[in-house]
């Protein structure tokens, strides 16, 4: 079975995360970045499935330079080689164009029987790649899996609702996406660390993938950010003193603001 | 010159230090941390406290599989790591607890690397691949109960009995002892000091633990009773004869210790730094005077200085260049640092700085042990003296 994962690099939730002046886009250069958490849980996802039987794992991420450390962590972890598809051009892209440049990827990686991705970035935290990314593949989409079995060319997963849990399956080749309650990503161990060191990582430009810049890139895009501005420090909160009466002061503070 | 704008300053890294790491040695580093936050930050201080080390076997299975047990040699199982990432790991290890790191130390650095670099290839194959997953325990005997600084001097005996040999005497202070199922011991022979490579299931051999230890709690030490043990021809290391042979073990497990010694460090130094900024007596912060403020700024500086110090002692042993002395300078610099900054940190804490709610009073007693472990303070000196001024004051 041929796995792909498609894994993105993301600026550091802990550090200070920013926008570039000039354009409003993501500052991904002077931010120290790493692989998407969510999209861990993808790669290990696929390893488990790869490990279980006969298959190869591929890690395919869009984006600068740096963002081939997101591949060296998913190879680290244990994947079989990398794809990563870096064009200037690219820069500033929304999920429209991304899904666009995924696509032609894993139509040039070909005879592709599964694709995984995280449930959303932690970054733009959109979540609308895997189902654009599924459409433009012809492929069924089976999103939020929080278990996934592979068995006799059928993907099943379990999508847990507020309300429901749902069964889903889909036939191969199919997209799946998970969520963070699927498995528990494996840290690399020294050996994976060595290995990923010799294993094979393709990079494609736009032209490699037959897409003209004209369809990508912040011109292209169909959103994009107006402004922005840092949240306004917390303001102090409102100590309520018990007199006997705290309770009640309690659920006044509580229906004025129309939570009970 | 450049005129953009620097990154962000780094409260837990001042300096910058982390540029001079590559991204393996940081991803060595981040797998090591990830371990330790799983499977022994939660726990630890409950371990100290009991003085125990729960599923200890399966703990050292779980470093096993990371690859940290005898992480920087080569062949038999083991990962073929850099000497600065296996320091790295140490530092990480430590910044849990001493214990912990101490187990790996032992392990590594003296149990595998004496059958690594002075065994034959039966003992290398024997014993080796199932030390790195962790599914064996080594321990390394060469001090006794009335021979410490000085092992020159040491009592066990080893003799010939036909092809076999005999051994008797004691070991104290033996960490992993009770729970190694192999020890490398030391001992005096008609030839000069040689090593011997003991299966603790050998009759004659006990490790009875020792108890009440108020420092190292999360580790297990014990004392090696060997009552007349019989061993086979392929028991002696072949290729040592002399102290050579232990010093040469005990050279990678201190270069191990010059960057673990700082994971305590800078453990303490962030819990003192966190409570400072929370903690408010007479209306502020306790960070925001200056007695507190010349406190950490002193601890920032001797913790940066002994991280510079360890990668670049870590740089030499990589090229080849490292030499014994050096890592006297590192072990006694960073060591007595390292207890410096736990002891101020714990006074920054207050009462609680005594409380093993927080980590420092534990990292503060178990540097008392890894300062005099591995040689201790007055013998670093002494070496350090020597290599200075030419002259000997040892004895
Ligand atoms: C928790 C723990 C774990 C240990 N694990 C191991 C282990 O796994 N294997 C092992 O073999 N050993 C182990 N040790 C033993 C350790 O290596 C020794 O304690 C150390 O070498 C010091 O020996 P000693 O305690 O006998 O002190 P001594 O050598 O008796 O020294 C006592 C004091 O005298 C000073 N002194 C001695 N000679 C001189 C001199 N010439 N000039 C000036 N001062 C001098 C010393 O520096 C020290 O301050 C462990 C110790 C501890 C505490």
């Amino acid at each position: 079975m041929n796995i792909v994962v498609c894994v993105k690099y993301v600026p550091d939730a802990q550090a200070e995360r920013t926008f570039n002046a000039s354009d409003n886009t993501t500052d991904r250069e002077n931010v120290d970045g790493l692989l998407s958490e969510l999209d861990e849980y993808a790669v290990e996802e696929a390893l488990k499935l790869a490990e279980a039987g006969e298959g190869e794992v591929t890690v395919l991420t869009v984006g600068p330079d740096s963002a081939a450390d997101a591949i060296k962590k998913a190879l680290q972890m244990g994947a079989d080689k990398g794809v990563h598809v870096n064009d200037a051009a690219i820069h500033g892209s929304d999920a429209v164009a991304t899904s666009l440049v995924l696509a032609e990827a894993i139509k040039k990686i070909g005879s592709v029987d599964l694709v995984i991705t995280g449930m959303a970035s932690t970054d733009g935290t959109m979540g609308v790649v895997p189902a654009m990314l599924a459409e433009r593949l012809g492929l069924p989409a089976v999103t939020y899996a929080s278990e996934l079995t592979v068995d006799g060319g059928v993907a099943t997963i379990r999508r847990d609702g507020d309300a429901s849990t749902q069964t889903i399956t889909a036939t191969l080749p199919a997209l799946v996406s998970v969520t963070d309650q699927i498995n528990e990503p494996r840290y690399p161990s020294f050996k994976g660390i060595m290995a990923a060191k010799k294993k094979p990582v393709d990079t494609w430009s736009l032209a490699d993938l037959g897409v003209d810049a004209s369809q990508v890139g912040l011109d292209a895009a169909w959103t994009r950010v107006e402004s922005f501005a840092a949240r306004p420090p917390r303001s102090q909160g409102q100590i309520v003193t018990d007199e006997g009466d705290g309770g009640q002061k309690l659920a006044a503070f509580l229906s004025e603001r129309k939570f009970v | 010159m450049k005129t953009s704008t620097p990154p962000p300053f780094d409260p837990n890294d001042p300096a910058g230090i982390d540029d001079l790491l590559s991204a393996d040695e940081k991803a060595v580093r981040d797998s090591v941390r990830q371990l330790c936050a799983q499977r022994v930050d939660p726990y630890v201080a409950d371990w100290f406290e009991r003085g125990t080390i729960d599923d200890v076997r399966g703990l050292a299975k779980e470093l096993g599989a990371l690859g940290v047990l005898g992480m920087h040699l080569d062949g038999y199982g083991c990962a073929g790591m850099s000497a600065t990432e296996y320091g790295l790991a140490c530092l990480e290890l430590e910044a849990s607890d001493s214990g912990i790191r101490s187990l790996v130390s032992v392990q590594g650095s003296l149990a595998m690397f004496a059958i690594w670099r002075w065994g034959s290839e039966e003992q290398k194959t024997e014993w080796l691949p199932r030390m790195a997953a962790g599914e064996a325990i080594g321990c390394f005997g060469l001090t006794e109960p009335d021979i410490g600084s000085d092992p020159g001097s040491m009592r066990t005996r080893a003799r010939r009995d036909g092809d076999d040999w005999v051994l008797d005497g004691r070991k104290m202070w033996i960490t992993n002892g009770s729970i190694a199922d192999v020890a490398v011991v030391w001992a005096q022979t008609d030839d000069g000091i040689r090593g011997f490579v003991v299966p603790t299931t050998t009759p004659g051999f006990s490790a009875p633990e020792i108890k009440h230890k108020q420092s190292l709690r999360a580790s297990v030490t014990s004392e090696l009773v060997l009552d007349a043990v019989r061993l086979p021809a392929g028991a002696v290391l072949p290729e040592v004869r002399g102290l050579k042979g232990p010093l040469s073990c005990l050279n990678e497990a201190r270069f191990g210790i010059v960057w673990g010694a700082l994971g305590a460090a800078r453990s303490s130094l962030q819990a003192a730094l966190t409570y400072a900024g929370e903690r408010t007596q007479f209306g502020r912060p306790i960070s925001g005077f200056q007695l507190t403020q010349a406190k950490l700024v002193d601890m920032s500086l001797e913790y940066t200085k002994g991280l510079l110090l360890a990668l670049h002692l870590g740089r030499r042993k990589d090229a080849g260049t490292l030499r014994p002395e050096q890592v006297s300078l590192g072990k006694l610099n960073n060591v007595r640092e390292s207890l410096e900054i736990c002891r101020t940190s714990r006074t920054i804490l207050g009462a609680n700085g005594i409380s093993l709610e927080y980590p420092v009073i534990r990292h503060m007693n178990n540097l008392e042990s890894v300062l005099t472990y591995e040689g201790t303070v007055e013998m670093h000196t002494l070496i350090l003296g020597q290599a200075i001024t030419g002259q000997s004051a040892f004895r």
